[in-house]
C-alpha cells in the first residue's frame, strides 16, 4: 500500500529536529538526558509542539471510574497522572525518540563544528564471514535441504506429478539452493578517548555533574565522526588510576591534588594502548585547577609538551570553578603552553557554560 | 494496493454477514482489507483514511502508534470507517478466532453508523472527499509553499474544535451582520389561525402584547450586534467574516467539513464500542465461535472489556448498558411505576415473579426492540441521562473521584449516584471541550472579536487559551478577546497581534 505517511513522518522528524536545535542550550544542561540514553537512542521531552486549544484547566481534576475501592482510597501508582477517562490528548510535552548520531549531526550543526579529519587509516574494519544467505550454486554439503525440498515440493504439486499416495519427491538442479555467506564489515575503532578527572575533596557532587554532562557530549560528538571510539576513565588525588566508567563518574575521594599523576598514567597508557599513528587519541582532564605545587604544575606542563602532545589529536582542559582552592592550573597552563595548537582550555563556572566549553574543544576540527 | 482476503477468511464474512443480518442488523456493505502491523499504523494514523493532506501531525501520531505496536504497549485490532460501502481493515497476523471477532464487532459499528441519527448527516463518500481534500492542499502546497501552508493549517487546527455538531440538524439565525431593519415592519408575532369569536382565546392579547414587548427588547438589546445572537461555531463565522485570501478559506473550509465529519464519533463513543462489543458478543458466542476458539475468544474479549482504575473503558460502560437495557425491558423494569419505587429490594426482585415462562429473550424480545431503538436516536450524553441507573452504577462498582491537594493524588471520594452520573454527562457534554462562543464581531466598535467561554463549572486552561488567541488572529487579523472566569473572577485575555494581555472585568462585557 502506497501512502504518504513517511513523507508526514519525515516532515515530523524535521520538525522535531528543528524545535532540539531552538533548545539545544537548554538540552546541553540537562541532566535527566544523559541517565536516558539506551543503546543508540535517546529520549528527549520536546515542548510546544502540538497545536493549541480552548480546553479546561487544572481544575478540571474529577472523574468517574470503576472498580473495588473505599472512600479515600488513592488510584494508581505514585507519579502517575491520573485523568478523566476519554480524554487522550493535550500532553504539551512530547517525548522523541532520536539516535545519537543525529543528536551529535544537530550538536554539530549548531555549534558550527566542523568535521573532524581522522589522522591514521580512515576504515579500519576487520572482516567475517556469516551464513545468512541464499545462493543456486554452491558445493553439496552447504545445501539447504528445507528449501530444496519446498522447492520441489512445489514444482511437483504445479506440474501435477504430486501423488499423495507415493509421496516421492526427487531434486532437479533447479530447486536446489544453497547456503552462502555474506562478509560483515566491523569497523574496528582507531580513536579513544582518555578522560581523566580530578577526585580530590574539593570536587563536589556539583563539579561531577558538569563533568558528567560535559563528558557526554564529547562523547557523543566524538563518536559521530568516529566509527569506532574507545573510552578509557583515569581519576587522580595524589595517586591516579585507571577505572571503569561507573566508577569514574561516582567516586569520591578526599585528599590532595597531584596532576602529573594522572599525565603519567595517561602516557603509560598510550604508549602501551595506542601507540603510533595509527590512533586518533584525545585527552581530556577535569579539574577544579588546585594542585598541590607550583612544581608539580610545571612538571604537567613538561609532560604534556614533551611525550603526550606529540602522540594525540588534542588535549582539552576544562576547569570546573569551586568554592575551594585556587584555580591556578589553567593559568600555569596558558602560561607554559599558549603556543600549543593542540591545547585547548575551558572554563566552565556552571551547567550554562558547558555549550561554549563544548563549542571551545572541537571549534578547530581536530 | 488492494490485496484480496484468504479465502478462509472471505467464507467467514460471509458466514458472520448473515448471521448479523438475521438478527436484525442493517449496513453498508463493508469492504475488507488486510493490512500488516505497520501499514495499520499507517491508516489509523491518517484517521483510518488511505489518503489525507499532508501534515506533520499524521507522522507523530504514526511514529506513537508505531511505537506502541512494536514495545507491545498496544495493538490496533481492527478499524472501521463509516463510509458507504464500510471500509474495514484487519490485521493480517491476527488469528481467525480473532478475525472472527473482528468481523463482528465490525458489523456492529457499520450498522450503528448507518442507523444512528447523529451519523445521518455525514457525509459516505468521506475517502474520495479526503482524497479531494488532499489535493487541494497539496496544489496549494505547490504554489505558496509547504512552510506557509503548513503553518496555515496549524492555525485551522488550532479551531477544530470550535464548531456546533448540532446545527446540523436545525437552523440556526444568519450570523451575517443585520441588515438594517424596516422600521415600518410590525414584527411577526405567534398568531394562530382562528375563528373570529375564538380569536381571544386562541391569540390572548395580552399574551401576544408580551410577546411584541419581548421581540422589541431583542431587537433593541441585539440592533447593531453581529452576529445578532452568540455564535457556536466560530470556524464558520471566521470562514464567513474574516478577511481570508481565497486559499486561506479553502483551507479553514476543508478542516472544518473534516471536524463535522469526525464529530458524531467524538458524541456516541460509548454506544458505538458498546453497540459493536454487544454484537461481536452475542454473534460469537451464539452461533460463530468452535470450542476450541474459546480460550482465544475470552482472552480477546477481556482484553477489551479491561478497565484502568480510574478511566472508564468506553467499551465496558457501552456494552453493560446495552445489555441492561435489554434485561430491562425484558423484565418490565421501566416506566413510571418502576421509576418511582425506592425499595431496592423490589426493583432488584422486579419482574421476577411476572416473567411469562414463554418469555422470549434475544431476537424479537422487547429489550432486543428497545436497544435498537437507542442505538438510532441517542449520543452518549443523552444515552448516560436516560438509561443510567443506581443498580448499574452499583454493579458496575463505578465510583466519584478527585484530586486531593492533601497527597497530590487522585482519591475516591464516594459512589454516590447522582455524583457520579452528574459526573459522567460533564464528561461527556460536548466532549469535553468548553464552550466557546463569538459573541461580537465588532467589538469595541473597532473590527476586533470577542469570544466568550460559557462557564459550566471548570476554567479554561490560561496558557492554552492565550495560544490559541495568538493563531485566532492570524485569521481575524484584528485583536481578539476572550472573556473568561478564572477562580471566580471574569477575565479578558487579549492577544492584539503583539502581545498578550489580560485584564479583570468588574462586569461582563457580554452576558451568555
Amino acid at each position: 500500500m502506497l501512502l504518504q505517511i513517511d513523507k508526514d513522518h519525515g516532515r515530523f522528524r524535521q520538525i522535531v529536529r528543528g524545535r532540539i536545535r531552538k533548545d539545544l542550550r537548554k538540552f546541553l544542561t540537562r541532566g535527566e538526558l544523559v541517565g536516558r540514553e539506551g543503546k543508540h537512542l535517546v529520549s528527549i521531552p520536546v515542548s510546544g509542539i502540538d497545536t493549541p486549544h480552548f480546553r479546561y484547566g487544572d481544575n478540571n481534576d474529577a472523574g468517574v471510574g470503576s472498580g473495588d475501592g473505599k472512600s479515600g482510597d488513592k488510584l494508581g501508582q505514585d507519579g502517575e497522572g491520573i485523568g478523566p477517562g476519554g480524554t487522550e490528548e493535550g500532553r504539551h510535552i512530547l517525548e522523541v525518540d532520536i539516535s545519537l548520531d543525529e543528536l551529535a549531526d544537530i550538536l554539530g550543526e549548531e555549534l558550527e563544528l566542523p568535521r573532524i579529519e581522522p589522522k591514521g587509516r580512515h576504515n579500519l574494519t576487520s572482516e567475517k564471514d556469516r551464513y545468512s544467505s541464499i545462493r543456486q550454486s554452491g558445493p553439496e554439503s552447504l545445501r539447504h535441504f528445507k528449501r530444496t525440498f519446498r522447492r520441489a515440493l512445489r514444482r511437483y504439486i504445479m506440474t501435477g506429478a504430486y501423488d499423495p499416495q507415493n509421496p516421492s519427491i526427487i531434486f532437479e538442479r533447479s530447486d536446489k539452493v544453497y547456503r552462502s555467506w555474506k562478509t560483515i564489515k566491523n569497523p574496528q575503532s582507531n580513536a579513544v578517548i582518555i578522560y581523566m578527572m580530578d577526585v580530590s575533596g574539593s570536587m563536589g557532587a556539583e563539579q561531577k555533574e558538569i563533568v558528567r554532562l560535559k563528558a557526554f557530549w564529547i562523547d557523543a560528538w566524538l563518536r559521530r565522526n568516529y566509527d569506532g571510539i574507545e573510552s578509557r576513565y583515569i581519576v587522580h588525588d595524589v595517586r591516579a588510576a585507571e577505572v571503569d566508567r561507573e566508577t569514574f563518574y561516582h567516586l569520591r575521594e578526599d585528599g590532595g591534588t597531584r596532576i602529573s599523576s594522572a599525565y603519567r598514567l595517561a602516557r603509560e597508557l598510550i604508549e602501551r594502548d595506542y601507540p603510533g599513528a595509527e590512533w586518533n587519541v584525545y585527552l581530556f582532564h577535569f579539574s577544579d585547577g588546585d594542585n598541590s605545587s607550583e612544581s608539580d604544575s610545571r612538571e604537567c606542563c613538561k609532560l604534556l609538551k614533551e611525550h603526550l602532545l606529540p602522540q594525540i589529536n588534542e588535549f582539552g582542559y576544562c576547569q570546573v570553578a569551586s568554592a575551594y582552592g585556587s584555580g591556578n592550573f589553567i593559568n600555569v597552563i596558558h602560561e607554559h603552553l599558549a603556543r600549543e595548537p593542540k591545547v585547548v582550555t575551558a572554563r566552565v563556572n556552571s551547567k550554562d557554560d558547558i555549550y561554549d566549553g563544548i563549542k571551545a574543544f572541537f571549534a578547530q576540527g581536530r | 494496493m488492494i490485496r484480496t482476503l484468504p479465502r478462509n477468511i472471505a467464507e467467514q464474512v460471509e458466514i458472520i454477514a448473515e448471521h448479523a443480518r438475521r438478527e436484525g442488523l442493517d449496513f453498508f456493505p463493508v469492504i475488507y482489507e488486510m493490512l500488516t502491523a505497520e501499514q495499520m499504523s499507517q491508516v489509523a494514523a491518517y484517521g483510518g483514511f488511505p489518503q489525507r493532506y499532508p501534515h506533520w501531525r499524521f507522522g507523530m501520531e504514526y511514529e506513537r502508534l508505531r511505537k506502541q505496536q512494536r514495545y507491545g504497549l498496544s495493538k490496533i485490532y481492527e478499524m472501521v470507517i463509516n463510509t458507504d460501502p464500510c471500509y474495514a481493515y484487519l490485521l493480517e497476523d491476527n488469528t481467525m478466532t480473532d478475525h472472527k471477532t473482528v468481523i463482528a464487532h465490525v458489523y456492529g459499528h457499520c450498522d450503528f453508523f448507518k442507523n444512528n441519527i447523529w451519523f445521518s448527516r455525514t457525509n459516505r463518500k468521506m475517502i474520495d472527499e479526503m482524497a479531494n481534500h488532499a489535493t487541494r492542499i497539496r496544489r496549494y502546497v505547490d504554489r505558496f509553499g509547504l512552510d506557509k501552508v503548513e503553518q496555515f493549517i496549524d492555525t485551522c487546527l488550532a479551531l477544530d474544535n470550535l464548531i456546533d455538531p448540532h446545527s446540523l440538524f436545525m437552523r440556526r439565525e444568519s450570523v451575517r451582520p443585520p441588515k438594517p431593519i424596516n422600521q415600518s415592519a410590525a414584527p411577526q408575532l405567534t398568531r394562530f389561525p382562528a375563528k373570529r369569536y375564538m380569536e381571544q382565546w386562541i391569540n390572548p392579547p395580552g399574551e401576544l402584547a408580551a410577546e411584541r414587548e419581548r421581540h422589541e427588547q431583542k431587537t433593541e438589546q441585539f440592533e447593531g450586534r453581529f452576529p445578532a445572537s452568540p455564535v457556536r461555531d466560530v470556524m464558520l463565522f471566521l470562514l464567513e467574516n474574516a478577511p481570508l485570501p481565497d486559499w486561506q478559506a479553502d483551507v479553514l473550509s476543508l478542516i472544518r467539513e473534516e471536524a463535522y465529519y469526525f464529530a458524531p464519533q467524538g458524541q456516541t463513543k460509548i454506544m458505538n464500542e458498546g453497540w459493536a462489543s454487544y454484537w461481536h458478543s452475542t454473534l460469537m458466542t451464539g452461533y460463530i465461535l468452535r470450542d476450541e476458539e474459546v480460550v482465544t475468544y475470552c482472552d480477546h474479549h477481556s482484553g477489551t472489556l479491561a478497565t484502568q482504575p480510574g478511566r472508564l473503558n468506553p467499551y465496558k460502560i457501552g456494552i453493560e448498558l446495552f445489555r441492561d437495557i435489554e434485561h430491562r425491558w425484558n423484565t418490565g423494569r421501566y416506566g413510571k411505576e418502576y421509576d418511582e419505587c425506592d425499595d431496592m429490594a423490589a426493583r432488584r426482585a422486579w419482574g421476577k415473579d411476572k416473567a411469562p415462562k414463554d418469555r422470549v429473550v434475544g431476537r424479537g424480545s422487547p429489550g432486543r426492540e428497545k436497544i435498537y431503538e437507542v442505538r438510532r436516536v441517542h449520543n452518549d450524553l443523552t444515552f448516560i441521562d436516560e438509561f443510567l441507573t443506581p443498580e448499574f452504577v452499583e454493579d458496575q462498582k463505578l465510583y466519584h473521584y478527585r484530586y486531593d491537594p492533601a497527597t497530590g493524588r487522585m482519591v475516591v471520594v464516594n459512589r454516590d449516584f447522582a455524583k457520579i452520573k452528574q459526573q459522567m454527562l460533564f464528561m461527556l457534554t460536548n466532549h469535553m471541550q468548553p464552550y466557546i462562543y463569538v459573541a461580537d464581531g465588532n467589538h469595541a466598535n473597532r473590527g476586533e472579536l470577542l469570544l466568550v467561554h460559557k462557564h459550566n463549572g471548570v476554567d479554561l486552561d490560561i496558557r492554552y487559551a492565550q495560544e490559541t488567541l495568538r493563531q485566532i488572529h492570524v485569521i481575524w487579523k484584528r485583536p481578539v478577546h476572550v472573556q473568561a472566569r478564572i477562580d471566580d473572577t471574569l477575565m479578558l485575555f487579549t492577544f492584539d497581534g503583539e502581545q498578550s494581555s489580560q485584564q479583570r472585568l468588574d462586569e461582563a462585557v457580554y452576558d451568555i
